[in-house]
C-alpha cells in the first residue's frame, strides 16, 4: 500500500485545496493519520473510495474523541520600560522579565475513521476531522453517503459526544433515549447523583456517596468523613 | 389447620385431607409460567435452564409465554439499562396477578459491573417488587433452579387470608407500579420509594 505521504500527494493531486495534514502518532504503533478539512472531507473520502489504486471500500470504525480546553502555562521573556532612579535622576530603562503566561487552548471534538480495502486487501488508512469548538460549532460532514457502515457509528458519536453530522440520513440518538440532553462520553459530563445506596462503597464511590448524603441532608458535614455501617455496631 | 400426624393417620386409612390453601398453593407453585423475556447474557443461561439438560419443566415452568398477559413469573435476566427500565415496569404492570419476579444476575440485582456507569439501572428492585435475587455473572442454571425452588417455597407459605396475604388477594393493594419517565439527565423518579425504601448504610 502507499505510504501516508504518497496518499497525501495523491489526494492533493486529485482534490484541489484539500489541505490534508499528516497527524503524527508518538505511540509504539506509529500509525499516522490524515487530518481532513471538513469542507473538503467528502470529496477526499470519495477519492479514497473510488481511486483505482487505493479502493478503500470498507469503513470499519468510527471513533469520537473529546479534547477539552487545555490550559497551557508558558514562560515568556517580556521586555518592559520601567522608570528607575539612577544616580538621583528618574530614567526610563528597558528591562527583561521572565513571566508565566497562561493561555487556554480551545478544545474540540474529533472523529476518527478507519478505512480498509477488501478488494486490495490493505489498510488501514486513518482519517481525522476536528470541529471548531466543543459547544456550538460541532458540525462535521457525514460519511454515511459514501459508506453505509458509518450510519450507526456516527449516530453513536452524535449520541455520546454531540458531534452533528451534516448529510446524515437519520441522525438520532442511538443508545440513550431521545429526551436525554447530555453527551456522556465527553470529559466534562456530570453523572446524575444517585449515590444514595452504596453497600460496599470505597475510594471514589465512598467520597461520592458521602457527598450525596451531605447534599441530601441525611448527615451533617462533620459526620460525613466517617463511614460506618448501620446496626453493625462499628464506630461506637 | 389439619394436624400433620392426623393427616398421615387418615392417609393410611385412605382418606385424603387437605385445605383449600394447600391445594391452591400446590396448584400455583407447580404451574408458574415465566415470561419469554431476556435482557442480556443471563438470558442465555435462562434458555439453557429450560433445555433438556437442566429441564425447568420438572418444576412446571416449561411454558415460556410470549405475552405478559399469560405469564406469572418475570425473570429479569440481564442488564436493565435506563432506556429499558420503563418498558420492564410496563411489562410487569401488564402481567396478571398473582405475579412474581426473579432478578437474575449481578446486573439485575444491583447494576453489576455497570453500576457506576451512566446508563444502567442500579437494580430493578428500585421500581418493582422482587421475590428472589440471585447473584452471579451470569448465574449458572442450577442457581436459577435454586431461585425457582425458593420461589415455590415462598408461594407455598402464602396464606389466603390475614395480614400477610399476597397482593392479589388484597383488594386494597395497588396492582400498578408507576412507570419511570426518561428525563433529561436520568430516570424520574430514580426509584419507587414505596417499593424500595432507600437502605441506610453510610452515615
Amino acid at each position: 500500500m502507499k505510504t501516508v505521504e504518497e496518499i497525501k500527494a495523491a489526494i492533493e493531486a486529485a482534490v484541489p485545496n484539500a489541505g490534508v495534514e499528516i497527524v503524527a502518532n508518538p505511540s509504539v504503533s506509529g500509525q499516522r493519520s490524515l487530518r481532513l478539512r471538513p469542507s473538503h472531507a467528502l470529496a477526499v473520502a470519495r477519492f479514497l473510495r473510488d481511486d483505482e489504486e487505493l479502493k478503500l471500500d470498507f469503513l470499519s470504525n468510527v471513533t469520537g474523541v473529546d479534547w477539552p480546553d487545555k490550559q497551557i502555562a508558558e514562560k515568556v521573556m517580556v521586555t518592559r520600560t520601567v522608570t528607575r532612579t539612577v544616580d538621583g535622576v528618574e530614567q526610563a530603562v528597558e528591562e527583561t522579565f521572565e513571566e508565566t503566561q497562561k493561555r487556554v487552548e480551545p478544545g474540540y471534538l474529533e472523529v476518527v475513521y478507519h478505512l480498509y480495502s477488501v478488494a486490495k486487501k490493505h489498510g488501514p488508512v486513518i482519517l481525522r476531522m476536528r470541529t471548531v469548538n466543543r459547544t456550538d460549532q460541532v458540525e462535521l460532514p457525514s460519511m454515511t453517503p459514501l459508506w453505509r457502515s458509518a450510519e450507526f457509528q456516527e449516530r453513536e458519536v452524535f449520541d455520546l459526544y454531540g458531534v452533528v453530522f451534516t448529510g446524515h440520513p437519520d441522525l438520532r440518538r442511538l443508545l440513550m433515549w431521545d429526551a436525554f440532553k447530555d453527551h456522556p462520553m465527553r470529559r466534562d459530563y456530570v453523572e446524575p447523583d444517585d449515590f444514595e445506596y452504596e453497600p460496599t462503597a470505597h475510594d471514589e464511590v465512598m467520597k461520592r456517596a458521602q457527598a450525596h448524603h451531605v447534599a441530601a441532608g441525611t448527615v451533617s458535614a462533620e459526620q460525613a468523613p466517617v463511614a460506618r455501617h448501620e446496626g453493625s455496631g462499628a464506630g461506637q | 389447620m389439619v394436624d400433620e400426624k392426623l393427616k398421615i393417620e387418615l392417609g393410611k386409612q385412605g382418606v385424603f385431607v387437605t385445605t383449600i390453601e394447600e391445594l391452591y398453593n400446590w396448584g400455583r407453585r407447580n404451574s408458574v409460567w415465566p415470561m419469554q423475556f431476556g435482557l442480556a447474557c443471563c438470558a442465555i443461561e435462562m434458555i439453557a435452564t429450560t433445555m433438556a439438560r437442566y429441564d425447568l419443566a420438572r418444576f412446571g415452568a416449561e411454558v415460556f409465554r410470549p405475552s405478559p398477559r399469560q405469564a406469572d413469573l418475570m425473570i429479569i435476566s440481564g442488564t436493565v439499562t435506563k432506556k429499558m427500565a420503563p418498558q420492564v415496569v410496563r411489562l410487569y404492570n401488564q402481567m396478571a396477578e398473582p405475579r412474581y419476579v426473579i432478578a437474575m444476575g449481578a446486573c439485575a440485582i444491583s447494576g453489576g459491573p455497570f453500576k457506576q456507569g451512566y446508563n444502567v439501572l442500579k437494580g430493578i428492585d428500585r421500581y418493582i417488587p422482587v421475590d428472589v435475587h440471585i447473584p452471579g455473572c451470569p448465574p449458572r442454571p442450577e442457581a436459577l433452579i435454586q431461585a425457582f425452588m425458593t420461589l415455590q417455597k415462598k408461594i407455598d407459605r402464602q396464606h389466603l387470608t390475614g395480614e400477610d396475604r399476597p397482593r392479589h388477594l388484597d383488594a386494597e393493594a395497588r396492582g400498578e407500579f408507576p412507570v419511570p419517565v426518561q428525563g433529561e439527565h436520568d430516570l424520574e423518579p430514580t426509584s419507587n420509594k414505596g417499593v424500595w425504601p432507600v437502605p441506610v448504610v453510610i452515615r
